[in-house]
């Protein structure tokens, strides 16, 4: 069988005439060398000595066709978005980006010491501080915490969380239990106390499989399985009463996809009035928590390029706020940077998507 | 108590269209009922050891066996376990041409797998004494171990020729993804009995519900599970299972549908870039979702504005043929055969497909006399 290589396309910007909130641009952890200036003498020698050199997992495997689009590799040739020269030039000045969020999807999270996870996501929040944040006015970033032991987590959050760089925290959905549950307030009492977001992110590596069924075959399943993962947090957020325990909580949802979005409140909406007495204190329809409380990055946009049904699908989501340009970059997503929003959009809907709804959400004024 | 045959009127369902009711759940008076079917061997299992799944995955149900009030046969049977009173209060009410059967008595979410098939022929067995020989109008899907590919094969064998039986039951949540190569036999042997797999809400194999683990309440149990639904058709699709087996159809039960058509795009936009992992698929995703998957309604989504249930239609207009009607009975979310449909104008023909005539071109049901 002849397998016919998938070649992603060069990475290019595009000037929607208006500046833009980029919320999805991924940074990359060079190695854990880069990493050493912002570890202890101990950290530095464990890694040296030890067969440990940082998390081994990855959501985005580097050679897959999804995880670089073509030009993204700098020419010291470390990973696609290690470098702050290109983010500035592929995104930041190619899209117009005003203020453009950086995800470092460093799997702290896998990482099963929780020591060595809290010492790792120290040096990176350090890391992303002094290498990409106090370098360029134009970034702000999510914090990784040591997601297993939220006590730890919060700790963290204490350390880091006033800078005002940092916007958010890091949560990737597939975690060894699922955010709503009780475990996680004290994480979760930190975020809010910080003013901050909590950020759910594609990924994962806790061990357990992104499916009820197991482990599938392939990374193009693990890929389109993530989809249901974020719907599995948020019937969890929703129904445990996260966001009556935190009235000012605000999660932000990072390459869920949301065309899913109607489907999905027509089917919780209905069986939460069915049930509602098991989670009394559940006290709106869960779609309007969403909308209330939750907002989605952009991409991957899981839809036809027809205005027709990107009108019905923004009415049916009976909202012009939820969502957030992202380009994901280096992620291939879109062909070509006309495709990086819905076709058909409203003048009013396309400012909101570009730059509003993340200026509001973000509290970016 | 009301009796549905009190509230529905008779003569205004005979005016109506047909109505083939694809998602129906018998049960058993008591657990010594399959005791007649059972070996010695296994009748002593049953009361011993007993059934063995696995633990912590059971989420209590609002109402007692999942169901409806009213649904509690006289003489305190359990709902579902007396055939004169679902004829009365299901069958003749709704003056139905068909119903099939969905046994849920977890027969394939045993971890003794030879337990698994002495149950599950068992419960076929009870099934065609009980219910498909005394009753016309009911089929059933035949119940397999489907963790096991030759013990289901051999299950086929023995019982996949009956003609109450119109496709396999399963779960949808099994040990591993159902398009994994640990399943070929049975859809190897399925297609060439004309078996369509039917999988139902439910059942256990071994993991949470969740990418995350296990969830608290039953309202994410139940609102989730349209989840594993949704891994399951990516498994089949994705592993190649219709390139390999061209003839096999796949019913969901009881996994709501508004997903489909968004499964089908987010798959394509994978696929397109990511192909190269899958040589094995010839086409894409979304062209063998359209093919090979068959759908059944309850619990029916309701968006809050009938029309956009039509939008819905419009984005996956292929299910038009492939929706098919299911009440629940007698589960709490029944959806009533009058009462489930969008109050809106529905596309011509859509409802006498979605009520009947898509389940009986699929399970090839004969046209009842005195129909049109």
């Amino acid at each position: 069988m002849t397998v016919q290589p998938v070649t992603p396309p060069v990475a290019r910007g595009h000037n929607f005439g208006q500046p833009v909130i980029d919320t999805d641009i991924h940074c990359t952890v060079p190695s854990a060398q880069a990493l050493f200036p912002y570890l202890s003498a101990h950290w530095r020698e464990y890694i040296s000595t030890s067969a440990f050199k940082g998390p081994v997992d990855t959501p985005y495997p580097s050679g897959a066709p999804t995880s670089a689009l073509d030009g993204t590799r700098p020419a010291d040739g470390g990973p696609p978005g290690s470098s702050l020269q290109l983010i500035r030039e592929q995104v930041l000045d190619a899209w117009s980006v005003e203020i453009g969020i950086l995800n470092c999807s460093y799997s702290v999270d896998g990482i099963a010491a929780p020591d060595t996870a809290a010492a790792m996501a120290s040096a990176v929040n350090d890391w992303l501080i002094a290498e990409w944040l106090d370098k360029e006015p134009r970034l702000r970033a999510t914090m990784l915490v040591p997601t297993r032991v939220p006590e730890m987590a919060a700790k963290e959050i204490e350390r880091v969380g006033g800078h005002p760089g940092i916007v958010q925290v890091m949560l990737p959905v597939v975690a060894q239990a699922l955010y709503g549950q009780r475990r996680w307030w004290p994480l979760f009492e930190a975020i809010e106390r910080h003013n901050l977001v909590a950020s759910f992110q594609f990924g994962g590596a806790s061990g357990f499989p992104m499916t009820s069924s197991g482990w599938p075959s392939h990374y193009v399943e693990e890929y389109v399985d993530m989809a249901q993962v974020f719907q599995s947090q948020l019937l969890s957020i929703v129904s445990e009463g996260l966001l009556d325990k935190f009235p000012t909580l605000r999660l932000a949802m990072i390459e869920s996809g949301w065309s899913w979005l109607p489907g999905f409140f027509w089917r919780f909406d209905k069986v939460w009035k069915g049930l509602r007495r098991e989670t009394p204190w559940v006290k709106m329809l869960p779609s309007e928590y969403v909308k209330e409380r939750m907002r989605f990055s952009l991409q991957p946009l899981d839809l036809p390029r027809d205005p027709v049904i990107v009108q019905q699908i923004f009415e049916q989501l009976d909202s012009d706020t939820l969502l957030m340009f992202s380009t994901d970059y280096p992620h291939w997503h879109f062909d070509t940077p006309e495709e990086a929003l819905p076709v058909g959009l409203t003048e009013a809907q396309r400012a909101r998507i570009l730059y509003d709804n993340a200026a509001s959400f973000y509290g970016f004024s | 108590m009301v009796l549905a045959a009190e509230r529905t009127d008779v003569a205004r369902a005979k005016r109506r269209l047909a109505v083939i009711d694809c998602d129906i759940h018998p049960n058993l008076e008591n657990p010594g009922v399959l005791d007649k079917y059972l070996s010695k061997r296994w009748q002593e299992y049953r009361k011993g050891v007993g059934g063995r799944g696995f633990a912590g995955s059971y989420y209590p149900r609002a109402f007692p066996n999942a169901a409806r009030t009213d649904s509690h046969p006289p003489g305190g049977k359990p709902p579902g376990s007396d055939l004169d009173f679902m004829r009365q209060q299901l069958l003749d009410a709704y003056d139905m041409d068909f119903g099939v059967l969905q046994p849920l008595l977890g027969s394939g979410g045993l971890r003794n797998l030879e337990w698994s098939a002495a149950h599950a022929s068992a419960v076929n067995e009870w099934q065609i004494e009980n219910w498909l020989d005394p009753e016309p109008r009911l089929r059933s899907g035949l119940v397999v171990p489907y963790e096991d590919g030759d013990l289901t094969v051999k299950e086929i064998e023995r019982r996949g020729k009956h003609p109450g039986f119109v496709q396999l039951m399963l779960a949808i949540r099994t040990s591993e993804p159902l398009g994994r190569r640990k399943y070929w036999k049975m859809y190897e042997a399925a297609e060439a009995y004309g078996l369509p797999i039917g999988i139902h809400f439910g059942g256990q194999g071994g993991y949470p519900i969740t990418g995350a683990g296990w969830p608290s309440y039953y309202v994410e149990d139940h609102a989730g599970m349209s989840t594993a639904f949704q891994a399951q058709v990516i498994s089949y699709i994705t592993e190649g299972v219709f390139e390999q087996f061209p003839g096999l159809k796949v019913v969901l039960i009881e996994g709501g549908f508004a997903w489909l058509p968004v499964l089908g795009w987010r798959l394509d936009a994978a696929w397109r870039k990511l192909k190269a992992e899958v040589p094995h698929l010839k086409r894409a995703p979304s062209e063998y979702l359209k093919e090979h998957f068959w759908v059944t309604t309850q619990p029916m989504e309701e968006p809050p504005r009938p029309e956009q249930f039509l939008e819905m239609l419009d984005m996956g207009p292929w299910m038009m043929d492939r929706l098919m009607f299911a009440t629940d009975y007698p589960h709490w979310d029944f959806d009533d055969p009058f009462e489930a449909l969008p109050k809106v104008k529905l596309p011509d023909g859509f409802e006498a497909k979605v009520m009947a005539e898509n389940a009986r071109a699929l399970y090839k049901l004969p046209v009842r006399a005195g129909r049109a």
